[in-house]
Protein backbone atom coordinates (compact mmCIF):
# COMPACT_ATOMS: atom_id res chain seq x y z
CA UNK A 1 0.00 0.00 0.00
CA UNK A 2 1.75 3.28 -1.01
CA UNK A 3 0.46 6.04 1.03
CA UNK A 4 -1.12 9.11 -1.45
CA UNK A 5 -2.03 11.51 1.16
CA UNK A 6 -0.41 14.73 1.52
CA UNK A 7 -0.92 17.44 3.88
CA UNK A 8 -1.56 21.32 2.53
CA UNK A 9 -0.86 23.64 5.29
CA UNK A 10 -2.98 21.55 7.97
CA UNK A 11 -5.32 20.32 5.30
CA UNK A 12 -4.94 17.06 4.57
CA UNK A 13 -5.75 15.45 1.07
CA UNK A 14 -6.29 11.59 0.62
CA UNK A 15 -3.95 11.84 -2.42
CA UNK A 16 -2.26 14.56 -4.53
CA UNK A 17 -4.74 14.93 -7.50
CA UNK A 18 -7.54 17.99 -7.51
CA UNK A 19 -9.19 19.37 -10.31
CA UNK A 20 -8.50 22.72 -11.56
CA UNK A 21 -10.88 25.97 -11.36
CA UNK A 22 -12.76 26.21 -14.25
CA UNK A 23 -12.51 22.45 -15.38
CA UNK A 24 -14.58 21.17 -12.75
CA UNK A 25 -17.96 21.57 -11.47
CA UNK A 26 -20.90 19.30 -10.15
CA UNK A 27 -22.01 18.10 -13.47
CA UNK A 28 -18.98 15.49 -13.69
CA UNK A 29 -20.43 13.67 -10.93
CA UNK A 30 -22.99 12.31 -13.80
CA UNK A 31 -19.67 10.85 -14.96
CA UNK A 32 -17.88 9.60 -12.26
CA UNK A 33 -17.66 9.09 -8.06
CA UNK A 34 -16.30 12.40 -7.38
CA UNK A 35 -15.41 11.31 -3.70
CA UNK A 36 -11.93 9.61 -5.62
CA UNK A 37 -10.42 12.43 -5.56
CA UNK A 38 -7.58 14.68 -3.40
CA UNK A 39 -10.41 18.04 -3.07
CA UNK A 40 -12.61 19.77 -5.05
CA UNK A 41 -11.91 22.74 -6.51
CA UNK A 42 -14.59 25.55 -7.80
CA UNK A 43 -14.95 27.02 -10.73
CA UNK A 44 -14.13 31.15 -9.71
CA UNK A 45 -17.25 33.13 -8.15
CA UNK A 46 -17.67 36.31 -7.80
CA UNK A 47 -19.94 38.45 -5.20
CA UNK A 48 -22.24 39.63 -7.56
CA UNK A 49 -23.70 38.43 -11.07
CA UNK A 50 -21.56 38.28 -14.24
CA UNK A 51 -22.90 37.29 -17.73
CA UNK A 52 -19.41 36.38 -18.94
CA UNK A 53 -17.55 36.89 -22.38
CA UNK A 54 -18.68 36.79 -25.90
CA UNK A 55 -18.92 33.85 -27.85
CA UNK A 56 -16.45 31.97 -29.36
CA UNK A 57 -14.80 31.31 -25.57
CA UNK A 58 -12.70 28.83 -26.56
CA UNK A 59 -10.34 27.97 -29.48
CA UNK A 60 -8.01 25.34 -30.37
CA UNK A 61 -4.53 25.34 -31.15
CA UNK A 62 -2.16 22.99 -31.62
CA UNK A 63 -1.76 20.27 -29.15
CA UNK A 64 -3.43 22.65 -26.11
CA UNK A 65 -6.59 25.40 -26.13
CA UNK A 66 -7.14 29.47 -25.74
CA UNK A 67 -10.21 30.24 -23.21
CA UNK A 68 -11.52 33.68 -22.32
CA UNK A 69 -14.90 32.38 -20.84
CA UNK A 70 -14.69 35.66 -18.29
CA UNK A 71 -15.90 33.84 -15.14
CA UNK A 72 -20.02 33.83 -15.72
CA UNK A 73 -21.15 33.75 -12.13
CA UNK A 74 -24.42 33.84 -10.09
CA UNK A 75 -23.18 35.33 -7.60
CA UNK A 76 -22.56 34.51 -3.97
CA UNK A 77 -25.70 33.62 -2.94
CA UNK A 78 -26.76 31.19 -5.12
CA UNK A 79 -23.10 29.57 -4.69
CA UNK A 80 -23.58 29.11 -0.65
CA UNK A 81 -27.50 28.39 -1.37
CA UNK A 82 -26.90 25.89 -4.05
CA UNK A 83 -23.24 24.72 -4.50
CA UNK A 84 -21.92 24.28 -1.24
CA UNK A 85 -24.69 21.56 -0.02
CA UNK A 86 -24.17 19.84 -3.15
CA UNK A 87 -20.46 18.92 -2.04
CA UNK A 88 -21.53 18.25 1.46
CA UNK A 89 -22.72 14.46 0.72
CA UNK A 90 -18.56 14.45 -0.06
CA UNK A 91 -16.43 13.97 2.66
CA UNK A 92 -13.45 15.35 -0.15
CA UNK A 93 -12.63 18.55 1.38
CA UNK A 94 -14.24 21.45 -1.03
CA UNK A 95 -12.51 24.40 -1.97
CA UNK A 96 -14.21 27.82 -3.62
CA UNK A 97 -12.59 29.60 -5.66
CA UNK A 98 -12.98 33.61 -5.86
CA UNK A 99 -11.76 36.42 -7.29
CA UNK A 100 -13.14 40.13 -7.27
CA UNK A 101 -12.64 43.42 -9.25
CA UNK A 102 -11.43 45.45 -5.99
CA UNK A 103 -9.04 44.43 -3.22
CA UNK A 104 -11.94 45.20 -0.82
CA UNK A 105 -14.73 43.78 -2.82
CA UNK A 106 -12.50 40.57 -2.89
CA UNK A 107 -11.68 40.33 1.05
CA UNK A 108 -15.85 40.95 1.50
CA UNK A 109 -16.54 38.07 -0.93
CA UNK A 110 -13.58 36.12 0.77
CA UNK A 111 -15.31 36.37 4.93
CA UNK A 112 -18.87 35.71 2.90
CA UNK A 113 -17.91 32.02 1.34
CA UNK A 114 -16.04 31.04 5.56
CA UNK A 115 -18.92 29.32 5.55
CA UNK A 116 -19.39 25.66 7.17
CA UNK A 117 -18.64 23.01 4.52
CA UNK A 118 -15.75 24.94 2.93
CA UNK A 119 -12.02 23.44 3.73
CA UNK A 120 -10.31 26.24 1.80
CA UNK A 121 -10.57 29.24 -0.16
CA UNK A 122 -8.58 29.63 -3.42
CA UNK A 123 -7.78 33.11 -4.38
CA UNK A 124 -7.46 33.76 -7.96
CA UNK A 125 -5.40 36.65 -7.86
CA UNK A 126 -4.34 35.66 -11.70
CA UNK A 127 -7.68 35.45 -13.86
CA UNK A 128 -6.37 37.43 -17.28
CA UNK A 129 -9.71 38.23 -18.12
CA UNK A 130 -10.99 39.72 -15.15
CA UNK A 131 -9.63 42.99 -15.77
CA UNK A 132 -9.11 45.15 -18.82
CA UNK A 133 -5.19 43.74 -20.84
CA UNK A 134 -5.16 40.79 -18.90
CA UNK A 135 -3.84 42.70 -15.67
CA UNK A 136 -4.26 41.00 -12.60
CA UNK A 137 -3.45 41.42 -8.81
CA UNK A 138 -0.83 38.74 -9.07
CA UNK A 139 1.30 40.63 -11.96
CA UNK A 140 3.16 42.64 -9.41
CA UNK A 141 4.58 41.60 -5.83
CA UNK A 142 2.95 44.65 -4.30
CA UNK A 143 -0.62 44.48 -5.25
CA UNK A 144 -0.84 41.11 -4.24
CA UNK A 145 0.55 41.78 -1.00
CA UNK A 146 -1.81 44.39 -0.69
CA UNK A 147 -4.63 42.51 -1.66
CA UNK A 148 -3.21 39.05 0.37
CA UNK A 149 -3.32 40.75 3.26
CA UNK A 150 -6.80 42.03 3.26
CA UNK A 151 -7.93 38.31 2.33
CA UNK A 152 -6.30 37.28 5.25
CA UNK A 153 -7.85 39.35 7.54
CA UNK A 154 -11.13 38.58 5.76
CA UNK A 155 -10.97 34.43 6.93
CA UNK A 156 -9.50 31.96 9.04
CA UNK A 157 -10.01 28.99 6.53
CA UNK A 158 -6.54 28.08 4.80
CA UNK A 159 -5.84 30.71 1.76
CA UNK A 160 -4.52 29.25 -0.98
CA UNK A 161 -3.39 32.11 -3.50
CA UNK A 162 -3.31 31.32 -7.05
CA UNK A 163 -0.61 32.94 -9.01
CA UNK A 164 -0.44 34.21 -12.74
CA UNK A 165 2.33 33.06 -15.72
CA UNK A 166 1.99 36.97 -16.69
CA UNK A 167 4.53 38.16 -14.80
CA UNK A 168 8.21 38.48 -14.53
CA UNK A 169 8.78 38.50 -10.94
CA UNK A 170 7.46 34.94 -10.13
CA UNK A 171 9.07 34.67 -7.25
CA UNK A 172 8.73 38.06 -5.63
CA UNK A 173 5.19 37.61 -6.45
CA UNK A 174 5.32 34.08 -4.40
CA UNK A 175 6.99 35.74 -1.71
CA UNK A 176 4.48 38.47 -1.36
CA UNK A 177 1.36 36.29 -1.24
CA UNK A 178 3.75 34.07 1.33
CA UNK A 179 4.40 37.26 3.32
CA UNK A 180 0.71 38.47 3.44
CA UNK A 181 -0.65 35.40 5.20
CA UNK A 182 -0.99 32.23 2.53
CA UNK A 183 -1.46 29.14 3.11
CA UNK A 184 -0.48 27.72 -0.46
CA UNK A 185 0.06 28.27 -4.19
CA UNK A 186 -1.51 27.43 -6.86
CA UNK A 187 0.95 27.42 -9.98
CA UNK A 188 -0.35 28.57 -12.04
CA UNK A 189 -3.51 29.89 -14.20
CA UNK A 190 -3.30 30.39 -18.10
CA UNK A 191 -1.24 32.51 -19.71
CA UNK A 192 -2.61 35.41 -22.28
CA UNK A 193 -2.89 34.43 -25.54
CA UNK A 194 -4.02 34.94 -28.63
CA UNK A 195 -5.42 33.19 -32.16
CA UNK A 196 -6.20 34.48 -35.86
CA UNK A 197 -7.96 33.11 -38.30
CA UNK A 198 -6.44 33.78 -41.26
CA UNK A 199 -9.52 33.80 -43.62
CA UNK A 200 -11.90 35.80 -41.82
CA UNK A 201 -8.42 37.91 -40.12
CA UNK A 202 -10.75 37.95 -36.97
CA UNK A 203 -9.34 37.21 -33.78
CA UNK A 204 -10.67 33.24 -33.24
CA UNK A 205 -11.97 33.94 -29.13
CA UNK A 206 -14.99 36.48 -28.81
CA UNK A 207 -12.85 38.75 -25.87
CA UNK A 208 -9.70 38.76 -28.64
CA UNK A 209 -7.18 37.21 -26.17
CA UNK A 210 -7.56 34.27 -23.77
CA UNK A 211 -5.68 31.74 -21.75
CA UNK A 212 -3.27 28.97 -22.60
CA UNK A 213 -3.97 25.91 -21.39
CA UNK A 214 -2.93 22.71 -22.06
CA UNK A 215 0.06 20.36 -22.68
CA UNK A 216 2.19 23.42 -23.86
CA UNK A 217 1.46 25.34 -20.93
CA UNK A 218 3.35 22.56 -18.51
CA UNK A 219 6.78 23.60 -19.01
CA UNK A 220 6.42 27.38 -18.03
CA UNK A 221 3.92 26.13 -15.19
CA UNK A 222 6.34 23.59 -14.14
CA UNK A 223 9.20 25.63 -14.16
CA UNK A 224 7.28 28.72 -11.72
CA UNK A 225 5.96 25.59 -9.38
CA UNK A 226 9.70 25.09 -9.23
CA UNK A 227 10.66 28.22 -8.27
CA UNK A 228 7.98 29.25 -5.96
CA UNK A 229 8.77 26.30 -3.87
CA UNK A 230 12.44 27.30 -3.72
CA UNK A 231 11.19 30.74 -3.49
CA UNK A 232 8.56 29.97 -0.12
CA UNK A 233 8.57 27.65 2.38
CA UNK A 234 4.67 27.05 2.03
CA UNK A 235 3.44 24.43 -0.27
CA UNK A 236 2.83 24.81 -3.52
CA UNK A 237 -0.09 23.31 -5.96
CA UNK A 238 1.61 22.65 -9.35
CA UNK A 239 -1.08 23.48 -12.21
CA UNK A 240 -0.53 23.90 -16.11
CA UNK A 241 -0.74 21.35 -18.77
CA UNK A 242 -0.82 17.62 -16.79
CA UNK A 243 -2.36 15.17 -18.61
CA UNK A 244 -0.04 12.01 -17.55
CA UNK A 245 1.07 10.43 -14.91
CA UNK A 246 4.60 11.16 -15.90
CA UNK A 247 3.67 15.01 -15.74
CA UNK A 248 1.98 14.82 -12.16
CA UNK A 249 5.53 13.22 -10.90
CA UNK A 250 7.69 15.94 -12.66
CA UNK A 251 5.70 18.55 -10.81
CA UNK A 252 5.87 16.43 -7.24
CA UNK A 253 9.37 15.98 -7.89
CA UNK A 254 9.73 20.17 -8.88
CA UNK A 255 7.93 20.69 -5.63
CA UNK A 256 4.71 20.72 -5.83
CA UNK A 257 2.88 18.84 -2.87
CA UNK A 258 -0.15 18.55 -4.77
CA UNK A 259 -1.85 18.99 -8.52
CA UNK A 260 -4.63 20.09 -10.22
CA UNK A 261 -5.69 18.79 -13.55
CA UNK A 262 -7.51 20.93 -15.74
CA UNK A 263 -8.04 20.73 -20.24
CA UNK A 264 -6.60 17.38 -19.98
CA UNK A 265 -10.39 16.44 -18.07
CA UNK A 266 -12.17 17.83 -21.01
CA UNK A 267 -10.81 15.60 -23.65
CA UNK A 268 -10.90 12.51 -20.91
CA UNK A 269 -13.24 13.67 -18.05
CA UNK A 270 -12.08 10.23 -16.23
CA UNK A 271 -8.48 11.20 -16.52
CA UNK A 272 -7.90 12.40 -12.96
CA UNK A 273 -8.84 8.92 -12.03
CA UNK A 274 -6.30 7.01 -14.22
CA UNK A 275 -3.46 9.68 -12.97
CA UNK A 276 -4.45 8.55 -9.18
CA UNK A 277 -4.01 5.03 -10.24
CA UNK A 278 -1.16 5.34 -12.37
CA UNK A 279 0.54 7.22 -9.63
CA UNK A 280 0.41 4.88 -7.00
CA UNK A 281 1.49 2.15 -9.32
CA UNK A 282 4.68 4.46 -10.62
CA UNK A 283 5.44 4.78 -6.83
CA UNK A 284 5.57 1.43 -5.58
CA UNK A 285 7.42 0.29 -8.47
CA UNK A 286 9.90 2.59 -7.52
CA UNK A 287 9.35 0.97 -4.07
CA UNK A 288 8.36 4.63 -2.47
CA UNK A 289 5.69 3.83 0.37
CA UNK A 290 4.61 7.50 0.96
CA UNK A 291 4.18 10.09 -2.11
CA UNK A 292 5.59 12.37 0.40
CA UNK A 293 9.24 10.78 -0.17
CA UNK A 294 8.88 12.55 -3.84
CA UNK A 295 8.08 15.66 -3.45
CA UNK A 296 10.66 18.25 -3.98
CA UNK A 297 13.30 15.41 -4.75
CA UNK A 298 14.60 17.25 -7.56
CA UNK A 299 18.03 17.15 -8.05
CA UNK A 300 19.79 20.36 -9.04
CA UNK A 301 22.91 20.82 -7.52
CA UNK A 302 24.43 24.59 -6.21
CA UNK A 303 23.04 26.82 -8.03
CA UNK A 304 23.23 30.48 -8.08
CA UNK A 305 19.75 32.43 -6.26
CA UNK A 306 19.88 33.76 -9.87
CA UNK A 307 19.93 30.87 -11.90
CA UNK A 308 17.29 29.22 -9.66
CA UNK A 309 14.85 32.65 -9.61
CA UNK A 310 16.34 33.23 -13.70
CA UNK A 311 12.79 35.43 -15.19
CA UNK A 312 14.32 34.71 -19.40
CA UNK A 313 15.85 32.02 -20.81
CA UNK A 314 19.58 32.48 -20.71
CA UNK B 1 -32.05 18.21 -0.94
CA UNK B 2 -31.14 16.60 -4.08
CA UNK B 3 -28.81 13.11 -4.04
CA UNK B 4 -25.33 13.01 -5.50
CA UNK B 5 -26.20 12.27 -9.08
CA UNK B 6 -25.94 8.85 -10.56
CA UNK B 7 -23.27 8.29 -13.46
CA UNK B 8 -25.57 8.99 -16.59
CA UNK B 9 -22.60 9.57 -18.91
CA UNK B 10 -19.67 7.11 -19.73
CA UNK B 11 -16.45 7.55 -21.64
CA UNK B 12 -15.64 4.69 -23.53
CA UNK B 13 -13.61 3.09 -27.04
CA UNK B 14 -15.94 1.67 -29.29
CA UNK B 15 -15.07 0.14 -32.62
CA UNK B 16 -16.25 1.47 -35.85
CA UNK B 17 -18.25 -1.59 -38.02
CA UNK B 18 -18.76 1.22 -40.91
CA UNK B 19 -17.75 4.26 -42.07
CA UNK B 20 -19.18 4.83 -45.40
CA UNK B 21 -20.45 7.94 -47.68
CA UNK B 22 -24.41 7.89 -48.20
CA UNK B 23 -24.07 10.74 -50.57
CA UNK B 24 -22.18 13.23 -51.98
CA UNK B 25 -21.74 15.19 -49.04
CA UNK B 26 -22.72 13.03 -45.86
CA UNK B 27 -21.43 9.98 -44.33
CA UNK B 28 -22.63 7.36 -41.91
CA UNK B 29 -20.54 6.50 -39.23
CA UNK B 30 -22.10 2.84 -37.65
CA UNK B 31 -20.46 1.89 -33.94
CA UNK B 32 -20.80 -1.01 -31.64
CA UNK B 33 -22.01 -0.02 -28.88
CA UNK B 34 -23.09 -2.47 -25.56
CA UNK B 35 -27.02 -2.46 -24.71
CA UNK B 36 -26.54 -0.36 -21.53
CA UNK B 37 -25.23 2.74 -23.09
CA UNK B 38 -27.91 2.95 -26.21
CA UNK B 39 -30.63 2.03 -23.84
CA UNK B 40 -30.20 5.27 -22.06
CA UNK B 41 -29.87 7.21 -25.05
CA UNK B 42 -32.95 9.59 -26.31
CA UNK B 43 -33.68 11.53 -29.21
CA UNK B 44 -31.87 14.87 -29.73
CA UNK B 45 -28.75 13.82 -27.57
CA UNK B 46 -25.24 14.00 -28.40
CA UNK B 47 -22.23 12.33 -27.91
CA UNK B 48 -18.52 14.47 -27.89
CA UNK B 49 -16.11 12.54 -29.93
CA UNK B 50 -12.39 12.21 -29.32
CA UNK B 51 -11.57 12.50 -32.80
CA UNK B 52 -8.39 10.81 -34.34
CA UNK B 53 -4.91 12.27 -35.39
CA UNK B 54 -4.98 11.95 -39.41
CA UNK B 55 -3.69 13.36 -42.09
CA UNK B 56 -0.98 15.39 -39.64
CA UNK B 57 -3.57 17.12 -38.12
CA UNK B 58 -4.16 17.05 -34.47
CA UNK B 59 -7.88 18.10 -33.48
CA UNK B 60 -7.79 18.98 -29.76
CA UNK B 61 -11.06 18.98 -28.33
CA UNK B 62 -13.74 16.67 -28.50
CA UNK B 63 -16.37 17.44 -31.44
CA UNK B 64 -19.82 17.42 -30.22
CA UNK B 65 -22.49 15.26 -32.67
CA UNK B 66 -25.86 14.35 -31.99
CA UNK B 67 -26.68 10.80 -32.10
CA UNK B 68 -28.35 9.81 -35.78
CA UNK B 69 -29.41 6.80 -34.21
CA UNK B 70 -29.26 4.25 -31.67
CA UNK B 71 -30.28 0.47 -32.01
CA UNK B 72 -30.24 -1.16 -28.44
CA UNK B 73 -30.75 -4.61 -30.34
CA UNK B 74 -28.68 -4.60 -32.84
CA UNK B 75 -25.55 -2.83 -30.68
CA UNK B 76 -25.42 0.27 -32.81
CA UNK B 77 -24.87 3.81 -32.47
CA UNK B 78 -25.20 5.78 -35.60
CA UNK B 79 -23.59 9.61 -36.59
CA UNK B 80 -24.49 11.26 -39.88
CA UNK B 81 -22.14 13.68 -41.03
CA UNK B 82 -20.62 16.34 -43.05
CA UNK B 83 -16.62 16.77 -43.24
CA UNK B 84 -16.29 19.75 -43.19
CA UNK B 85 -12.79 20.43 -40.60
CA UNK B 86 -9.95 18.76 -38.89
CA UNK B 87 -12.58 17.13 -36.62
CA UNK B 88 -14.95 15.64 -39.06
CA UNK B 89 -11.55 14.97 -41.88
CA UNK B 90 -10.30 12.24 -38.89
CA UNK B 91 -13.77 10.82 -38.74
CA UNK B 92 -13.47 10.34 -41.98
CA UNK B 93 -10.28 8.40 -42.01
CA UNK B 94 -12.12 5.79 -39.70
CA UNK B 95 -11.64 1.87 -40.88
CA UNK B 96 -13.52 -1.13 -39.89
CA UNK B 97 -12.22 -2.51 -36.51
CA UNK B 98 -10.92 1.38 -35.43
CA UNK B 99 -11.68 2.60 -32.25
CA UNK B 100 -13.22 6.00 -31.76
CA UNK B 101 -13.65 7.22 -27.92
CA UNK B 102 -17.04 8.74 -26.83
CA UNK B 103 -18.57 10.42 -24.31
CA UNK B 104 -22.47 10.37 -23.49
CA UNK B 105 -24.81 10.28 -24.08
CA UNK B 106 -25.19 13.80 -23.26
CA UNK B 107 -27.59 17.14 -23.03
CA UNK B 108 -31.02 16.79 -22.93
CA UNK B 109 -33.27 15.36 -25.31
CA UNK B 110 -36.60 16.23 -27.55
CA UNK B 111 -39.83 15.80 -25.62
CA UNK B 112 -42.94 14.62 -27.04
CA UNK B 113 -45.63 16.42 -24.67
CA UNK B 114 -49.07 13.59 -24.20
CA UNK B 115 -51.06 16.00 -25.83
CA UNK B 116 -48.84 16.38 -29.11
CA UNK B 117 -50.34 13.62 -31.08
CA UNK B 118 -49.45 15.52 -34.87
CA UNK B 119 -46.01 15.98 -34.95
CA UNK B 120 -44.49 18.01 -37.39
CA UNK B 121 -40.66 18.39 -38.24
CA UNK B 122 -38.50 21.05 -40.02
CA UNK B 123 -35.27 20.50 -41.12
CA UNK B 124 -32.44 21.06 -43.69
CA UNK B 125 -29.60 19.68 -44.34
CA UNK B 126 -27.72 17.65 -41.71
CA UNK B 127 -30.11 18.92 -39.48
CA UNK B 128 -31.99 16.11 -40.57
CA UNK B 129 -29.82 13.37 -38.59
CA UNK B 130 -30.02 15.62 -35.17
CA UNK B 131 -34.22 14.88 -36.06
CA UNK B 132 -34.08 11.61 -37.26
CA UNK B 133 -34.41 9.45 -33.81
CA UNK B 134 -37.14 11.86 -33.10
CA UNK B 135 -39.15 9.84 -35.89
CA UNK B 136 -38.41 6.57 -34.18
CA UNK B 137 -39.43 7.90 -30.83
CA UNK B 138 -42.75 9.11 -32.20
CA UNK B 139 -43.19 5.70 -34.01
CA UNK B 140 -42.81 4.26 -30.65
CA UNK B 141 -45.06 6.39 -29.17
CA UNK B 142 -47.83 6.06 -31.94
CA UNK B 143 -47.67 9.63 -32.72
CA UNK B 144 -48.70 10.69 -36.52
CA UNK B 145 -45.03 12.29 -37.78
CA UNK B 146 -45.33 14.81 -40.70
CA UNK B 147 -41.22 15.36 -41.92
CA UNK B 148 -40.42 18.27 -44.23
CA UNK B 149 -37.16 17.60 -45.72
CA UNK B 150 -35.25 20.72 -47.44
CA UNK B 151 -32.29 20.53 -49.53
CA UNK B 152 -30.41 22.04 -52.08
CA UNK B 153 -30.56 19.17 -54.37
CA UNK B 154 -33.29 16.31 -54.55
CA UNK B 155 -29.60 14.16 -54.47
CA UNK B 156 -28.40 15.68 -50.97
CA UNK B 157 -32.21 14.62 -48.86
CA UNK B 158 -31.61 12.60 -46.46
CA UNK B 159 -33.64 10.11 -44.11
CA UNK B 160 -36.86 10.27 -46.31
CA UNK B 161 -36.79 6.91 -46.73
CA UNK B 162 -36.29 5.99 -43.09
CA UNK B 163 -38.97 8.37 -42.23
CA UNK B 164 -41.26 7.08 -44.32
CA UNK B 165 -40.16 3.37 -43.47
CA UNK B 166 -41.18 4.82 -40.12
CA UNK B 167 -45.26 5.79 -40.78
CA UNK B 168 -43.88 9.54 -41.28
CA UNK B 169 -45.82 11.83 -44.36
CA UNK B 170 -42.44 12.92 -46.30
CA UNK B 171 -42.51 16.17 -47.54
CA UNK B 172 -39.51 17.00 -49.92
CA UNK B 173 -38.09 21.01 -50.86
CA UNK B 174 -35.50 21.47 -52.33
CA UNK B 175 -33.47 24.64 -54.27
CA UNK B 176 -33.48 22.81 -57.31
CA UNK B 177 -37.00 22.46 -57.41
CA UNK B 178 -37.46 25.66 -56.69
CA UNK B 179 -39.72 24.54 -53.96
CA UNK B 180 -37.08 25.44 -50.80
CA UNK B 181 -38.34 28.96 -50.30
CA UNK B 182 -39.81 30.53 -47.27
CA UNK B 183 -42.76 31.09 -48.83
CA UNK B 184 -43.89 27.94 -50.32
CA UNK B 185 -42.80 26.25 -46.71
CA UNK B 186 -44.99 28.42 -44.71
CA UNK B 187 -48.21 27.40 -47.58
CA UNK B 188 -46.96 23.77 -46.46
CA UNK B 189 -47.04 23.96 -43.11
CA UNK B 190 -50.22 26.58 -43.12
CA UNK B 191 -51.62 23.78 -44.87
CA UNK B 192 -51.00 20.92 -42.16
CA UNK B 193 -52.05 23.18 -39.79
CA UNK B 194 -55.86 23.87 -41.45
CA UNK B 195 -55.43 20.17 -41.78
CA UNK B 196 -55.29 20.11 -37.71
CA UNK B 197 -52.16 18.00 -38.67
CA UNK B 198 -49.63 20.16 -36.37
CA UNK B 199 -49.32 20.06 -32.26
CA UNK B 200 -45.85 20.82 -32.10
CA UNK B 201 -42.57 21.94 -34.49
CA UNK B 202 -39.54 19.97 -34.08
CA UNK B 203 -36.17 21.85 -36.04
CA UNK B 204 -33.04 22.27 -35.71
CA UNK B 205 -30.29 23.82 -37.72
CA UNK B 206 -31.67 26.75 -39.77
CA UNK B 207 -31.87 30.49 -38.80
CA UNK B 208 -34.09 31.31 -41.50
CA UNK B 209 -36.59 28.36 -40.68
CA UNK B 210 -36.36 29.65 -36.56
CA UNK B 211 -37.92 32.41 -37.84
CA UNK B 212 -40.32 31.14 -39.85
CA UNK B 213 -41.68 28.73 -37.57
CA UNK B 214 -41.67 31.29 -34.17
CA UNK B 215 -44.09 33.60 -36.59
CA UNK B 216 -46.26 30.72 -37.09
CA UNK B 217 -46.00 29.22 -33.80
CA UNK B 218 -47.01 32.70 -32.87
CA UNK B 219 -49.84 33.19 -35.03
CA UNK B 220 -51.41 29.67 -33.99
CA UNK B 221 -50.31 29.00 -30.48
CA UNK B 222 -48.12 26.05 -31.28
CA UNK B 223 -45.12 25.29 -29.51
CA UNK B 224 -42.26 23.92 -30.63
CA UNK B 225 -38.37 22.73 -30.09
CA UNK B 226 -35.45 23.57 -31.52
CA UNK B 227 -31.77 21.47 -31.87
CA UNK B 228 -28.69 23.87 -31.37
CA UNK B 229 -25.19 23.77 -32.06
CA UNK B 230 -22.47 25.72 -30.67
CA UNK B 231 -18.51 25.39 -30.32
CA UNK B 232 -17.87 23.42 -26.72
CA UNK B 233 -14.74 22.18 -25.19
CA UNK B 234 -16.26 19.86 -22.29
CA UNK B 235 -19.51 18.84 -23.38
CA UNK B 236 -20.85 18.30 -19.66
CA UNK B 237 -21.96 21.49 -18.48
CA UNK B 238 -18.27 22.77 -16.64
CA UNK B 239 -16.24 25.27 -19.36
CA UNK B 240 -19.17 27.32 -20.20
CA UNK B 241 -17.81 28.21 -23.41
CA UNK B 242 -20.83 26.71 -25.42
CA UNK B 243 -23.82 29.35 -24.46
CA UNK B 244 -26.14 30.75 -26.64
CA UNK B 245 -28.65 33.59 -25.48
CA UNK B 246 -32.62 33.09 -25.09
CA UNK B 247 -35.24 35.11 -24.22
CA UNK B 248 -37.24 34.03 -21.18
CA UNK B 249 -39.89 36.21 -19.57
CA UNK B 250 -38.94 39.88 -19.91
CA UNK B 251 -34.91 39.00 -20.11
CA UNK B 252 -32.42 37.21 -22.21
CA UNK B 253 -30.45 34.61 -20.17
CA UNK B 254 -27.46 32.36 -21.52
CA UNK B 255 -28.14 28.70 -21.38
CA UNK B 256 -25.37 25.84 -21.73
CA UNK B 257 -25.96 24.48 -25.13
CA UNK B 258 -23.95 21.16 -23.86
CA UNK B 259 -26.00 21.09 -20.36
CA UNK B 260 -29.76 22.99 -20.80
CA UNK B 261 -29.76 21.99 -24.65
CA UNK B 262 -28.95 20.84 -27.34
CA UNK B 263 -32.65 20.76 -27.19
CA UNK B 264 -34.66 24.26 -26.03
CA UNK B 265 -37.83 25.51 -26.42
CA UNK B 266 -38.51 27.27 -30.11
CA UNK B 267 -40.36 30.18 -29.45
CA UNK B 268 -37.24 31.00 -26.34
CA UNK B 269 -34.02 30.30 -29.00
CA UNK B 270 -33.08 33.42 -30.32
CA UNK B 271 -32.12 33.89 -34.42
CA UNK B 272 -28.13 34.35 -34.78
Amino acid sequence: MVDLSVDISGLKLKNPIMPASGTFSEDLAEVFDLERLGAHVTKTITRGWRDGNPTPRVCEVNGSMLNSIGIPSKGVGAFIEKVVPFYAHYETPLVVSISGNTADEFATLCSEVSVPGVAAIEVNISCPNIEEDGKAFAIRPSSTHDVMRKLRAATDLPLWAKLTPNTGETSEVARAAEEAGADALVVANTILSMAIDINTRRPKLGNLMGGLSGPSLKPIALRMAYQCARATSIPVIGCGGISTVEDVIEYLIAGASAVQVGTATFIHPTIMLSLIDGLEDWLSNQGLSSVKDLIGTVIDGEQDEAVVFMEAAP
Amino acid sequence: MDDVPSIKAFELPLSVKSNEPVNGEYRLLVLAAPHDILKRCRAGQFFHLLCPQAGGETPFLRRPMSIYGFYPEKGELHFLYKVTGAGTRALASLALGDRLNVLGPLGEPFTIADDWQDLVLVARGVGLATLAPLALEANRLGRRLTAICSARHPDYLMSTDYFASLGADVITLTDAEGTSDLDNLEKVIEGLIAAGRADAFYTCGSNRMLRLLQTIGERHGIPGQIALEQQMACGIGMCHCCVRPFNRGDRQVHLRVCREGPVFDMMEAIAW
